[in-house]
């Protein structure tokens, strides 16, 4: 019983070694392998100078971004099924290369606004240490302190910060993948876009700020490498892996340069 | 194997120099916002919206450069006539109010959704400017072409 290949084209590139170029492997795939899989058997039986990145293998740590022909992918859940006959991997765009399929993820992170201590950090609010929490609308919870040193509770978050009826999206479903930064046209034609991800970031600051001062993430966000960059292609949501929907994100923060008129908490 | 004078490590200043940026579509390399393969609707709008606004501006200096045969004389004037009346060229009207039509209305999309006003509606406002401009078109072609 012969055995299915398919052909897979990859992008390599090797500082100080010659150019970019492609090279070509004829990958055994079963109905389930994903791109990932194809690419680590190609470094473990091809070419084991092939560099790539990945951790998770279940689209949660988003290291393993890059483009299979030509749409922004996790490789880990990114089936070969989908695929043709011949595959093209190559890395992410708009995102200076490091090495093969390896981009340098500074040109994101680098991106995002200084002050954003729930998006980055992921901690707590200081004053989640435990005690008496009022959740807005009809239900009051009373937790008791917790003791010892700071520990995580959903409930711990920090309610009082939103205005009433706030629809939160968790935009730490982000997994920070940078799929929108090369999924974005804009920011092929503009090095200064900040970009998707970092203004939807913005825009959860402004539904939770937790000590973020409102006028500066809206003053941050207005620059004109800022939301008004966007030429709504859409494209930053239609590639998100998390469903972060950062499109909408950046519009409802175009809503709020638009007509802010103040502190939500200040007009109650 | 000896240290550089400045006693960095092997390879450090070719580690600082930065790799290439790679970017969607062939050509120059900002030209990735150009190329639909990989590319939902709202790619492609933008796109298309970018092409059709060339295409508009260099209508609109085409066009006061025909005007301006009007300073050359009635001659002149009655020999482009003729010219801008053949089939092949009416044609080419077709296309330029396809060009228009989608240039506008996709221009009205990306401001009710660029505000924030209709960002859930988008797919539906995509739609229902295409189906407007589709059968404003094959109207404007009919009565162009003379079939109305």
């Amino acid at each position: 019983m012969s055995e299915e290949t398919r052909s897979f084209r990859v992008y390599r590139y090797k500082r100080g070694n010659g150019g970019e170029r492609f090279d070509e492997f004829e990958v055994p795939v079963g109905p389930h392998t994903t791109v990932l899989d194809a690419l680590l058997w190609i470094k473990r039986h091809r070419d084991p100078s092939l560099a790539l990145r990945h951790s998770c293998l279940h689209a949660s740590c988003g290291t393993c971004g890059m483009l299979v022909d030509g749409r922004e992918e996790l490789a880990c859940v990114c089936s070969v099924e989908d695929h043709g006959s011949e595959i093209t991997v190559q890395p992410l765009a708009n995102l200076s290369i490091l090495t093969d399929l390896v981009v340098e993820m500074n040109g994101f992170f680098a991106r995002f606004p200084h002050e954003h201590p729930i998006i980055r950090a992921s901690e707590p609010p200081p004053d989640a240490r435990g005690g008496e929490i009022h959740l807005e609308g009809d239900h009051e919870v009373t937790l008791d302190p917790l003791p010892g040193p700071l520990h995580y509770h959903p409930l711990h978050h920090d309610h009082r910060a939103a205005p009433p009826g706030a629809d939160f999206m968790r935009l730490e479903d982000c997994i920070e993948c940078g799929l929108c930064l090369s999924a974005c046209p804009v920011a092929a034609t503009s090095r200064g876009y900040v970009g998707p991800a970092a203004l939807a970031a913005a825009e959860r600051l402004l539904e939770e700020p937790r000590g973020v001062k409102r006028e500066d993430v809206l003053a941050w966000a207005g620059r004109p490498e800022g939301v008004w960059r966007c030429h709504v292609g859409l494209e930053c949501t239609r590639s998100c892996p998390a469903d972060a929907i950062p499109a909408e994100r950046i519009m409802a923060l175009r809503r709020e340069l638009i007509f802010d008129d103040g502190d939500p908490k200040e007009r109650e | 194997m000896s240290r550089p004078a400045n006693n960095e490590l092997p390879g450090t200043a070719e580690r600082r120099i930065p790799g290439p940026v790679h970017h969607k579509g062939p050509g120059p390399s900002e030209s990735g916002w150009l190329d639909p393969r990989g590319r939902g609707h709202g790619g492609r709008g933008l796109a298309l919206h970018r092409i059709t606004g060339i295409v508009i501006v260099f209508y609109l200096y085409l066009h006061l450069g025909v005007l301006s045969m009007l300073l050359i004389g009635r001659s002149a004037w009655g020999s482009f006539l003729s010219l801008v009346t053949a089939k092949s060229f009416l044609a080419l009207e077709v296309v330029l109010i396809a060009a228009v039509l989608f240039h506008g209305l996709n221009g009205i999309r990306v401001a009710f959704v660029g505000s924030g006003l209709a960002v859930r509606r988008e797919r539906a406002l995509f739609w229902v400017g295409t189906v407007i401009g589709i059968a404003a078109i094959i109207f404007a072609a009919l009565h162009i072409l003379g079939a109305l």
